[in-house]
C-alpha cells in the first residue's frame, strides 16, 4: 500500500478521530475527569465565601492552568521514568536550567542583571536546547548507574544548579572579559535579587488585548480586548481573570503538543526499544539495541521539555528568583507523584494525574479549609501549636481546629506524602499505568490477509493506527 | 587416567582443543597440530582462545579455549559452578574477559559491545527466560529485528517520516505473525510476557531471538523447566533451524540429552575444558566422568 | 541479581581507572597548591596566577576543625542511612527527616528539663515542649542552654533524641516498610520520600516553620602560638596578652611542651564546648557500635545479612530481628547526630535533616554502601571537602562542591572510594 493511498484513506477521518476520541478514546477519559474536578470545585466555591460567578470562574481558571502545567512536566517525566524506566528526580533542576537560559537570552541588554535582549522564540529555543545539553551532562556519565543513583544524582544536580543560582558569584559576569575577538558578554542570575523577564509567553496573549502588553496600564484596549473584556467583566470576571484564561488555553495547547509527541515516541519501534530498556536492559541490549544511545537521546528530550515546561511555568510572573518554589527539589516530588498517580507509563494517566495532584492535592485542601472557616466561627486563630493543644484540655477543640485550618498548606504536605505511601502500598502502577499501550506504530493484530493485500479492511486498519 | 589421546589424536573429524595440561604436553609434539588449528579456523563459526575470568579472586572462567564448527550443534556442559554461564557472558560482551580473546566468522568480538556482538549475527537466550515482563508476545518480537528505521527518533516522530517506518512495520508483522505460527504460541500474541508459562517464555525467547536472523545461536538451558512435549517441539525447531545453516552452541544440564542431540561436546569443570568430542568419545571419558562423580550423570 | 550488578559495577572501575587517576592528579594539584599557600608562594604567568598564593595557618586549621565537626556529624547519621542501604536495599529518603525528628524532641526535652531548672517550667510546658515555639515564653538566653551550665538538661536530651528517633523509624518501619519488604527498592525508595514529606511537615503543623536558637553561653578554647610555642586558653585577651609577653594571672593559659616553631605567633583555631562535645559523643557512638559489631553475635548476622541477605536467610540468621536491630541502630545514631548537629549550631529549623540528606548521601556512598566505617569516613571527608573547599572557592558553592564530588566518586568509583569493602 503506498503512502498516497493510506493517506487518502485517513484525511477524511481526521475530524472523525478527533470526535471518536472524544466519545470513547481517552479525550473523553480526560474530560470526564475535568469535567468532575470542575463540577467539585464549583461546589467548593458556592460553599465557600461567597464571590459570586466571577469566583467560581477565577477558580476554575486556576485549577485548569495548574493543571496543564503539571500535565505538560508529568508527560515529560513520563518519557524518562514512565517509558525508559530513568528515575529522574532531579527535574526542578533541568526547569531551573530553561528558565534561566530563557530569562539571560530575552532579558535587555541594559537590564540589572543584564541579558542578550533576543525575541521571545529563541528564548525558548534556547531555554530547551541548554536544558537538553544539561541532561547529556548529567546524563553521559550517569545513565550507566543504578536506578538509585541516578536518582541521587539528579537530585544533587538539581540542588547544584538551585545553590549556584542563589550564589552572588553568578549574580552578574563578564564571558570572554579580556579576549580581543570577542566582544565582552554580561550576563547574570541576578542571585537572591532575582531576574526580571519583560518578555516572557504571556506578552503575544495580553497582546490580543491590550495595545501596549508589557504594560497594560499605560497602553488601551485592542478591539478585542473591547469587546471581550466588558463582556466577561458583565457577569463578574476580572480583567486579570480572562488574560489568565486565555493563557490558560495556549498552555493546553502545549499539552497537547506534549502528548502527541509522546505519543508518537511511544508507539514507535523507538518507544519499543524504550520500553525493552524499562524492562531488561540486558535484553535490550542483547537484541542488538545500543541501549546507551537511547538513553541518551530520550534523556535530553526530556529534559527539553522539561526545560519548556518550566519556562512556560515561572516565565508568567515576569520575574523569578531561586527561592521559587518552582525550583525545590519539593517541587520535583509533586511531579513524581502525580505521575504516581496517573500511573507511570500512561500518557492519558500522565495527564489524569497532573489534574488531581494539582486539584485535590494542591488546591483541594485551600478551598475547604475556606469552608470551615466559612460555618465553624472559631475566632482568632492561635498562633502556636502549644496555645492550640492547651484548651483541649477542658474538652475545647475549637482553638485545635483553628490552628489546624490556618496551618493547612504545611497538612497538605503531609497528605501529600501520605497518599504516596498509601499507592505505593495498595496501587503502585496508579490509576492507568496496568493500561497496556502497545508500542507500535501500527495494529499489531490487524494482519493483512495474504493473498489479496489490498483489501478496504487494510486501509480502515491503517486509518485507525494512528 | 585415560587421558591418552581419546579426544585428541585421530579424530580429525571434528576441532578439538583439550587444553588440560597433560593433554597440551601431548598435542605439542603433535607436528599436525598447527594445520589442523588452521583448518579449524576455515570450519569454525566461533574461536574461543584462553578465556580468563575472575571474580573477587575467585577464577570463573580459567583458560577457556575451544571452538563451534560452522553448521554444527555443539553442546557445553559441565557441573553447576563449572564456568558455562560465563563463559556466555564472556562471549557476549555482558563481562569484559581479563584475558583472552573471542572471534566469531573471522571477526574479533573481544571489547565489543553486547548489543554490536547481537548484530553480527551472535544472538544468545538467557538460563533463566527473560522476556520483558510488560510487553505482549507480539511487541517482544517486534522488538527485535535489527536495523529498524523506526529507531530513529526523527522517523518516529516526524509527520512526513512516519509513513515509511509504518510500511516496515506492516512487514515486520507479517514475519512475526509467521515466527509466532511456526512457534505455535500465535494463540498468545496479545499476553503479556509476563503471564506466559515458564516453557512458552523459553518458546518465546527462542522465537525473539530468531527475529534478529542470527547466523549463531547461543542457548543457555534452553530446555529448563519445559515440559517433555514441548522440549520435543523445541529440539525439531532446532534440528530444523540448522538444517538450513544456523550454528548452535547448547549449555545444558541434562546430559542425556545433548548426548542425543549434539554432534560435538564440551565439558567444562572448575573454569576449564576438561574434555571434548564426540558423545561417545565423552561418555567414556574417565576424567568427565570423574568430575561429575557425586552429580547425576 | 545484585551479585551481577556488583560485577557490572565493577567492571565499570575497571574500565574507568584512567579518570581515577585525573582525578587523583588534580587532586595532587589542589594539595600543592595549599602547601605553596601556606608557605605563601605564588607561581605566576603574566597576570594571572597558576598556584599558591597565601593563606594563613590559623584560618587552615579552623577550616579542617570545622569540616571535622561537620563531618563527624554527618558520618553518625550516614551509619543508618548505610546499614538500611544495604541491609533492606533501599536508599531511604527519609532518613534525614529522622535526624530532624530526632533533633526536635531531643531538643524539646533539654528545653523542658532546663526550663525545670530554672523555674521557668511553670505555665510554660507546652511552650517548652514545643522549643520555644510562639512569642511568649522563656527566651533560649533565660535557659542559657550549654554544657556546662545545664549538663543534665543536654544529656536527658540526647537520650530522648536517640530513644525517640529508635521508636519513630521502629514504627514507620512496621506501618510502611514491613509491608514493602517484597517490592523493588525504587518502590520503597519512593515510599521513603512520602514519608520525608510527611515526617518533614508534621514537625512544621507542630514545630512551626520558623528556625530558632536553641543555646546560649558555653565555653571556648583557643589554640594559639604564642613565640612558637601552642598554648591553649579560654579568652582572646589571655592570648593577646600572653603574645606581647604578659600572661594575665589568675586567666586560664596552658602552654603545650611540644614543638617550637621560632617565633610564630598566631590565633590557631577556636574550640567551642558544643564543638567538643558533637566530636566526643560521636567517636564514643562510633567506637560503642563498633564494639557491639565485632563482639556480638548479632553484629555479627549484621555484617553477614548485609553482605547477602539470601546467603543469610538459607543459614537461618533471623532477618527481621537483624532488620530490626538495623533501625535502632541507625534511627538510634540519626537522631543523636541531629541532636548534636543541632547543637553545635545553636540553632533548629524543621528543614535540618532534609538539607543534610544529600551530604550524607554522598558519605554513604563515597564510603560505600554498606560499610559503617566506609560512612565515617566518608562523612568526614565530605565535611573536609565542604569546609576546605572555601580556600579555593566561594562559600555559596561549598554545598554544591561537596555535591559535585559525590556525583564524580559515583561515576568514577561506584562502590565507593574504599571500593567494594561491605559492612564493618
Amino acid at each position: 500500500m503506498s503512502d498516497a493511498d493510506r493517506d487518502a484513506a485517513t484525511a477524511p477521518t481526521v475530524t472523525d478521530r478527533i470526535s471518536e476520541e472524544v466519545r470513547e478514546g481517552d479525550a473523553g477519559l480526560i474530560a470526564l475527569v475535568m469535567f468532575g474536578v470542575y463540577a467539585l470545585f464549583t461546589i467548593f466555591v458556592i460553599l465557600g465565601p461567597s464571590q459570586g460567578i466571577g469566583g467560581i470562574v477565577a477558580a476554575l481558571q486556576a485549577i485548569t492552568f495548574w493543571t496543564a502545567l503539571y500535565a505538560m512536566l508529568v508527560l515529560a517525566l513520563n518519557l524518562h521514568w514512565g517509558y525508559t524506566g530513568l528515575f529522574n528526580i532531579g527535574v526542578a533542576g533541568f526547569m531551573a536550567v530553561g528558565v534561566y537560559t530563557f530569562a539571560a537570552l530575552t532579558a535587555p541588554t541594559g537590564g540589572s542583571p543584564p541579558g542578550l535582549g533576543l525575541p521571545l522564540w529563541a528564548g525558548i529555543v534556547g531555554g530547551m536546547a541548554v536544558a537538553a545539553l544539561a541532561g547529556a551532562l548529567v546524563a553521559l556519565p550517569a545513565l550507566r548507574l543504578r536506578a538509585d543513583y541516578l536518582a541521587i544524582v539528579t537530585v544533587a544536580f538539581s540542588e547544584i544548579v538551585r545553590l549556584s543560582l542563589l550564589s552572588t558569584s553568578l549574580e552578574e559576569f563578564t564571558l570572554f572579559d579580556g579576549l580581543a575577538v570577542v566582544p565582552d558578554l554580561t550576563l547574570g542570575s541576578g542571585a537572591g535579587r532575582g531576574i526580571s523577564m519583560p518578555i516572557n509567553p504571556t506578552i503575544p496573549v495580553k497582546s490580543l488585548y491590550y495595545t501596549n502588553p508589557m504594560n497594560p496600564a499605560s497602553g488601551s484596549r485592542t478591539v478585542v480586548g473591547n469587546t471581550v473584556l466588558p463582556a466577561f467583566a458583565s457577569i463578574g470576571v476580572r480583567e486579570t481573570v480572562v488574560v489568565s484564561m486565555t493563557y490558560t488555553l495556549v498552555l493546553i495547547g502545549f499539552v497537547v503538543l506534549f502528548y502527541v509527541l509522546l505519543r508518537r515516541i511511544g508507539n514507535s519501534p523507538f518507544g519499543r526499544v524504550l520500553k525493552a530498556i524499562r524492562e531488561d536492559e540486558l535484553v535490550a541490549n542483547s537484541l542488538g539495541k545500543d541501549t546507551r544511545m537511547f538513553k541518551v537521546k530520550v534523556f535530553m528530550i526530556g529534559c527539553a521539555l522539561m526545560g519548556l515546561g518550566g519556562i512556560l511555568w515561572e516565565t508568567q510572573r515576569g520575574f523569578t528568583d531561586p527561592t521559587s518554589t518552582t525550583f525545590r527539589p519539593l517541587q520535583t516530588f509533586y511531579i513524581f507523584i502525580a505521575l504516581i498517580i496517573g500511573g507511570a507509563g500512561s500518557n492519558t494517566g500522565s495527564v489524569i494525574g497532573g489534574a488531581l495532584f494539582a486539584s485535590l492535592l494542591f488546591q483541594g485542601p485551600l478551598y475547604v479549609s475556606r469552608i470551615f472557616s466559612k460555618y465553624i466561627p472559631t475566632g482568632d486563630a492561635p498562633s502556636t501549636f502549644a496555645a492550640a493543644l492547651g484548651p483541649l484540655g477542658s474538652l475545647d477543640v475549637t482553638p485545635f481546629l483553628a490552628y489546624t485550618l490556618q496551618n493547612i498548606s504545611s497538612l497538605r504536605f503531609v497528605l501529600v506524602g501520605v497518599v504516596l505511601i498509601v499507592l505505593m502500598h495498595r496501587r503502585p502502577t496508579g490509576l492507568l499505568g496496568h493500561r497496556k499501550e502497545v508500542a507500535s506504530s501500527i495494529d499489531l493484530l490487524d494482519r493483512e490477509p495474504r493473498q489479496k493485500p489490498e483489501t478496504p479492511t487494510a486501509a480502515d486498519g491503517g486509518g485507525r493506527d494512528d | 587416567m585415560t587421558e591418552d589421546g581419546t579426544t585428541v589424536e585421530g579424530s580429525g573429524e571434528t576441532a578439538t582443543a583439550d587444553r588440560s595440561d597433560e593433554a597440551e604436553t601431548e598435542q605439542a609434539v603433535d607436528s599436525g597440530e598447527s594445520a589442523r588449528r588452521e583448518l579449524d579456523a576455515e570450519s569454525a563459526s566461533l574461536v574461543v582462545e584462553d578465556l580468563r575470568k575472575s571474580f573477587g579472586g575467585i577464577d570463573a572462567v580459567d583458560g577457556v579455549s575451544f571452538s563451534v564448527e560452522r553448521g554444527s550443534l555443539t553442546g557445553l556442559i559441565g557441573p553447576n559452578g563449572a564456568g558455562k554461564s560465563t563463559t556466555f557472558n564472556l562471549i557476549t560482551g555482558v563481562h569484559e574477559p581479563d584475558a583472552g580473546r573471542v572471534a566469531f566468522e573471522g571477526e574479533t568480538l573481544t571489547g565489543m559491545r553486547t548489543s554490536s556482538i547481537a548484530n553480527s549475527g551472535l544472538v544468545r537466550t538467557f538460563q533463566i527466560a527473560r522476556e520483558l515482563e510488560e510487553m505482549t508476545v507480539l511487541e517482544n518480537l517486534m522488538l527485535s529485528p535489527r536495523g529498524q528505521s523506526g529507531e530513529t527518533l526523527t522517523n518516529a516522530v516526524l509527520p512526513g517520516l512516519r509513513g515509511s517506518v509504518r510500511d516496515e512495520e506492516r512487514e515486520l508483522r507479517e514475519t512475526v505473525w509467521e515466527t509466532l505460527e511456526l512457534f505455535e504460541i500465535d494463540h498468545l500474541a496479545e499476553e503479556r510476557a509476563g503471564n506466559l508459562s515458564g516453557g512458552q517464555r523459553k518458546l518465546l525467547e527462542l522465537a525473539r531471538a530468531l527475529m534478529l536472523d542470527p547466523t549463531m545461536m547461543l542457548l543457555d538451558e534452553p530446555f529448563a523447566g519445559v515440559n517433555p512435549t514441548l522440549e520435543e517441539k523445541l529440539l525439531d525447531r532446532i534440528h530444523e533451524l540448522r538444517e538450513e545453516g544456523l550454528t548452535f552452541l547448547l549449555v545444558e544440564h541434562d546430559i542425556d540429552l545433548i548426548m542425543e542431540h549434539c554432534e560435538h561436546v564440551i565439558v567444562m569443570h572448575q573454569g576449564q575444558v576438561l574434555a571434548e568430542g564426540p558423545p561417545a568419545e565423552i561418555r567414556s571419558n574417565d576424567r568427565v566422568i570423574d568430575a561429575y562423580l557425586g552429580e547425576d550423570v | 541479581m545484585a551479585t551481577s550488578e556488583r560485577l557490572a559495577d565493577w567492571r565499570l572501575a575497571v574500565v574507568e581507572r584512567p579518570k581515577t587517576t585525573l582525578f587523583g592528579g588534580l587532586f595532587v594539584l589542589l594539595f600543592l597548591d595549599l602547601l605553596f599557600k601556606l608557605v605563601g608562594v605564588e607561581l605566576t604567568v603574566g597576570s594571572a596566577s597558576l598556584l599558591g598564593g597565601s593563606l594563613a595557618v590559623g584560618r587552615l586549621v579552623t577550616l579542617v576543625w570545622n569540616g571535622l565537626v561537620v563531618g563527624l556529624g554527618i558520618g553518625l547519621a550516614g551509619i543508618g542511612l548505610s546499614m538500611t542501604y544495604s541491609i533492606l536495599s533501599f536508599a531511604n529518603f527519609a532518613h534525614g527527616d529522622y535526624v530532624t525528628s530526632g533533633a526536635f524532641a531531643g531538643w524539646a526535652a533539654a528545653w523542658l528539663v532546663a526550663g525545670f531548672g530554672s523555674g521557668a517550667f511553670e505555665g510554660n510546658a507546652l511552650y517548652l515542649a514545643t522549643v520555644g515555639f510562639g512569642p511568649d515564653g522563656p527566651s533560649s538566653a533565660v535557659l542559657s542552654i550549654n554544657v556546662f551550665q545545664t549538663p543534665l538538661a543536654v544529656f536527658a536530651g540526647l537520650v530522648v533524641a536517640v530513644l525517640g528517633t529508635i521508636v519513630l523509624s521502629l514504627v514507620l518501619d512496621r506501618i510502611i516498610f514491613e509491608p514493602m519488604r517484597d517490592q523493588s527498592g525504587i518502590a520503597v525508595l519512593i515510599a521513603s520520600i512520602g514519608v520525608a514529606l510527611a515526617l518533614r511537615y508534621l514537625v512544621v503543623f507542630v514545630f512551626g516553620a520558623r528556625n530558632r536558637g536553641l543555646t546560649a553561653g558555653g565555653a571556648k578554647l583557643i589554640l594559639a602560638s604564642v613565640d612558637g610555642k601552642l598554648a591553649f586558653a579560654d579568652k582572646r585577651s589571655t592570648v593577646i596578652q600572653a603574645q606581647s609577653g604578659d600572661v594575665p594571672s589568675g586567666a586560664f593559659y596552658t602552654e603545650l611542651p611540644v614543638v617550637d616553631f621560632g617565633s610564630y605567633s598566631a590565633e590557631l583555631v577556636t574550640i567551642s564546648s558544643a564543638e567538643m562535645t558533637l566530636v566526643v559523643v560521636s567517636v564514643v557512638l562510633m567506637y560503642a557500635l563498633h564494639v557491639t559489631l565485632q563482639r556480638t553475635k548479632l553484629g555479627k548476622a549484621m555484617r553477614a545479612m548485609a553482605d547477602n541477605e539470601d546467603l543469610a536467610r538459607v543459614t537461618g540468621i533471623p532477618t527481621e530481628r537483624v532488620v530490626r536491630a538495623t533501625w535502632i541502630i541507625g534511627g538510634g545514631l540519626a537522631g543523636a547526630s541531629g541532636y548534636l548537629i543541632a547543637l553545635e549550631r545553636g540553632t533548629l529549623a524543621f528543614n535540618l535533616g532534609w538539607l543534610l540528606l544529600l551530604l550524607i548521601f554522598a558519605a554513604v556512598i563515597l564510603g560505600g554502601i554498606g560499610s559503617i566505617y566506609g560512612a565515617i569516613a566518608g562523612g568526614v571527608l565530605i565535611g573536609l571537602t565542604n569546609s576546605v573547599s572555601l580556600v579555593w572557592i566561594p562559600s555559596s558553592f561549598s554545598t554544591a562542591a561537596a555535591f559535585a564530588i559525590m556525583i564524580l566518586v559515583l561515576v568514577v568509583r561506584p562502590d565507593g572510594l574504599f571500593g567494594g569493602v561491605t559492612t564493618a
